[in-house]
């Protein structure tokens, strides 16, 4: 069998998550076959869903929400009117006004709250990707998921939904689609509850719309403008105020149910015909004529099929894997993937892993947080079972999970992870986990599953000289083998 | 939902919540201890999302203004009543700070203000306000940076933070920067970090030299004090400019310094005179009255700079907020701020004055302002602010006498 250890580190650095430690055999079986290695997990396209008895629809999850937000609404009504009350009343022990307030509130530190059910939710899901990613076996398809769930962020930070949703989202919108098409990724995403919530186009209404003349409100633009510069055409790709205020008009109306329920089960997407504005539309130079739901579909098809949005993502993608200046040839080699496959994102994926451009290209890029905690887990093989730990490194790291601080998601370049504050943190939490588990395991090990003969003589010598065990399992996480990728 | 944020978002995201950040020059000016005296102090705060202009510094006496911002427009009566700058603006009630100073002659609003930037992507109208070039994708380094390197370099500062997980662009480049976050998490000892540094020089030399950096600056920012206070996003933004101003009174503290708040983007349900836009800026008022009091005496060789990206639509849109826009407004705080003035060439909101027939014209280049503060209050001249700082900005002469 042919050893390539290099090849052996792209495809477990570039393309998965890492080796795994322990009995994996991840380093030997990507060095003699790295590109098979790689693409092992693409053929097992039900490998990409995420379903678990654990996890809820975005349906289930509304009504736990509403639920849960009506009964909060509740008790605060009854301490508000309780409140009132009580300061109606005189006093009736004048000499001691706090009396009653130190029997509320005793001294010591209240016990902590538990959980509600969004926070309950919000971990349940990461927990599900993360052990997913944990354990997978390269990780590439785990790695495409975030990629594209980075692509078409919502923020969790957004409110209650957005939360409680976050995971679903990401299982609903992204997962079916990342071996399937460009163009149904784009429906799914812009139709989900979650996605129209984030960028509030469920309160966009069609100025001309019945909704719309009755309540004296009209279009909010936020949604149809994220789509083109966000989603699909990307800044400069082509269109005009015009479009997006007229792509706004197109997509008025839809929205998802509310807690009442009256446009139907309450937290599924809707059309709602009343809140649409009437007429045809003309965006990118193409009229649509008026219609319901199928106008903006239409429209929609048409953008994720725009020669603009092949090369936005084109270069979104191989920046992501690649470099933050990929080699123009890639670029061209995946450009016309997209455009000839209209838009198979197993394709895009495959023929990324085809390109010698995506072997031959030096491991500059960064591992993200989110990258680098999960490497940690594979190599130490500790399969989470509570994802508040790595929840708290991300937070720290500067990467919360699912709440990137803007629409256009977590940055993408290696100069964002690699600066000077994010590396002094990178280290600080090398250490502060070596601290822990670092005198059970042997990094010198580690370092031959992770790297084999791929290490470079210093890393070796470094992890070798290290003062403790501890240290040594540091170093190795810190080391720009097990950082860059 | 705060409280799941405060739950799960713990640790320094939290002290993140308004998105702050905040980065200083490593070094002083070699005038700051010069005969003359002159020791300027200049922070550059950004606000990342587009500040409504037009709800913070209200035209209430432009007769279109009332409609086009409807039911969140301000007014100068009612129960919170906007306070009258001069005969035509009114300032936001939740400004008092500011209101303050105004009166005392130590702020003042340039109005209609856009940088040249007249697309509405954030991103973009981000890179060129902080890049300082005329057009965005031009992210390696920012104008305050390169005005650092035209200014003569003395000591290095002792003291220093940032919080963030990188640096502003605005103060990003060659000029180094220095940084702190503040983090409840143990810190690995100097010996493991000297191994990885060591390791780092022979194998990675940008991962060493950021590495180092990070190390420093937690040593400078030792003893500072950045708990993490309960509160909303005005209180996180006033603790980050507490903690900011306390590190810059000292001698040896920096000088020059930026400060970005994110959220501004007021799509939906803005607010009037309380609600959304009024809660941040509380915080933003909040930050500056910080600064005052933080800078004590220094507080009168003091300009903040306060620059957003773009504007926004100047009629509200269909969900009680405003859309991506154009002309906005910039504030001038600080004690050698010539202020008590609004300043502004104003084109008036008819319809058919407006940009696109949706925001407020500009009418002032930001870079014009900019470039003023620059060349009075730090000595830079016309021609390194026309080449190096806003590269290709010869048009844009420097605004005048807004320095005391």
């Amino acid at each position: 069998m042919s050893r390539d250890p290099q090849a052996a580190l792209i495809a477990l650095n570039r393309f998965g998550f890492g080796a795994r430690g322990g009995a994996s055999g991840d380093f030997v079986n990507a060095a003699s076959d790295p590109r098979g290695f790689v693409k092992a997990e693409l053929a097992r396209s039900s490998g990409v869903l995420l379903e678990l008895p654990a996890l809820q629809s975005t349906l289930a999850l509304a009504q736990e929400a509403f639920a849960y937000q009506f009964e909060v609404k509740q008790a605060r009504e009854a301490a508000a009117k309780s409140a009132q009350a009580s300061e109606a009343a005189p006093a009736s022990e004048p000499m001691q006004p706090n009396a009653a307030k130190m029997q509320d509130k005793p001294q010591a530190e209240p016990p902590a709250q538990p959980l509600n059910v969004i926070q309950k939710t919000y971990r349940a899901e990461a927990l599900a990707r993360l052990q997913r990613a944990v354990l997978a076996d390269c990780g590439f398809t785990e790695r495409l998921v975030a990629f594209w769930s980075n692509h078409f962020c919502i923020s969790a930070g957004k409110g209650a939904l957005a939360r409680i949703w976050a995971g679903a989202f990401e299982r609903e919108a992204i997962r079916p689609h990342v071996l399937g098409r460009f163009a149904d990724m784009v429906k799914a995403v812009e139709q989900h509850p979650a996605m129209l919530f984030f960028l509030d186009n469920q309160q966009s209404l069609g100025p001309n719309s019945r909704a719309g003349l009755n309540r004296k409100r009209g279009l909010n633009e936020n949604l149809a403008r994220e789509i083109m510069e966000l989603h699909t055409l990307g800044v400069g790709g082509g269109y005009t105020q015009e479009d997006v205020t007229s792509l706004a008009r197109i997509i008025t109306g839809w929205s998802f149910v509310g807690r009442q329920g009256i446009l139907g089960t309450p937290g599924s997407f809707v059309f709602n015909a009343n809140a649409h504005e009437p007429g045809p539309q003309r965006l990118l130079g193409k009229t649509y004529p008026a219609g319901g739901v199928e106008q903006g579909e239409a429209a929609l098809a048409d953008i994720a099929r725009h020669p603009s949005t092949a090369k936005f993502i084109a270069t979104k993608f191989a920046r992501h894997f690649v470099a933050d200046d990929p080699p123009p040839a890639l670029l061209a080699r995946l450009h016309d993937t997209f455009v000839k496959t209209d838009g198979d994102l197993k394709a895009l994926s495959l023929a990324l892993v085809d390109s010698d451009e995506a072997w031959s290209a030096p491991p500059t890029k960064m591992r993200s947080p989110y990258e680098f905690l999960v490497a940690t887990g594979r190599l130490l093989a500790h399969v989470p079972e509570d994802p508040g730990p790595y929840l708290n490194g991300l937070n720290v790291l500067g990467q919360p999970l699912w709440s990137p601080a803007g629409p256009n998601g977590f940055p993408d370049t290696s100069a964002a992870w690699a600066a000077p504050e994010g590396m002094k943190l990178r280290l600080d939490i090398s250490a502060q986990l070596a601290s822990r588990v670092g005198n059970t395991v042997d990094a010198r090990d580690l370092l031959q599953s992770a790297f084999g003969e791929a290490a470079s003589p210093e890393t070796h010598r470094t992890v070798e000289r290290a003062e403790s065990r501890q240290q040594a399992l540091a170093l190795l996480l810190m080391s720009p083998e097990f950082q860059r990728r | 939902m705060e409280c799941c944020e405060s739950r799960l978002l713990t640790s320094r995201r939290s002290l993140l919540l308004g998105g702050a950040a905040f980065a200083a020059w490593a070094y002083m000016p070699k005038f700051a201890r010069a005969s003359d005296g002159r020791d300027p102090r200049l922070i550059a705060v950004i606000l990342r999302g587009a500040l409504d202009g037009l709800a913070t510094v209200a035209p209430v006496g432009d007769p279109d203004y009332a409609a086009l911002h409807g039911s969140i427009a301000l007014s100068v009566s009612g129960p919170h009543p906007a306070v009258m700058l001069d005969s035509f603006f009114a300032l936001h009630p939740s400004m008092p700070e500011f209101a303050r100073m105004y009166k005392d002659k130590q702020a003042a609003v340039v109005h209609a203000v856009a940088t040249p930037y007249r697309d509405r992507s954030h991103f973009d109208g981000q890179d060129v306000l902080e890049s300082g070039f005329a057009g965005p994708g031009r992210v390696q380094s920012g104008w305050l940076n390169r005005a650092l390197q035209a200014l003569p370099q003395g000591e290095r500062v002792s003291g220093a933070l940032a919080v963030g997980p990188t640096t502003p662009l605005v103060l990003r480049g060659p000029a180094a920067t220095v940084g702190w976050a503040p983090v409840a998490l143990p810190q690995a000892d100097d010996d493991t970090a000297m191994r990885l540094i060591e390791l780092y020089r022979h194998r990675d030399p940008t991962l060493a030299e950021a590495l180092t950096q990070g190390l420093a600056l937690e040593k400078t920012a030792q003893g500072g004090d950045m708990k993490t206070k309960p509160g909303g996003a005005p209180a996180q933004m006033r603790n980050v400019a507490r903690g900011a101003a306390k590190v810059m009174a000292a001698d040896d503290g920096p000088r020059i310094a930026a400060l970005a708040f994110d959220g501004w983007d007021t799509h939906a349900n803005e607010g009037g005179p309380v609600g959304r836009l009024a809660n941040l800026l509380t915080g933003l008022d909040g930050a500056l009255a910080e600064f005052e009091s933080g800078l004590g005496a220094h507080w009168r060789d003091t300009v903040v700079v306060v620059a957003t990206e773009f504007g926004r639509t100047a009629r509200i849109n269909g969900t009680e907020g405003t859309d991506h826009g154009t002309g906005t407004i910039a504030l001038l705080a600080g004690g050698a701020v010539k202020g008590g003035r609004v300043i502004t060439d104003w084109p008036t909101l008819k319809a058919a004055s407006l940009y696109e027939g949706r925001d407020l014209a500009p009418t002032t280049d930001l870079r014009a302002v900019i470039k003023g503060v620059l060349a009075d209050h730090l000595g830079l001249s016309a021609r390194v602010l026309a080449d190096a700082v806003f590269p290709d900005s010869g048009m844009v002469k420097p605004m005048q006498g807004l320095i005391a």
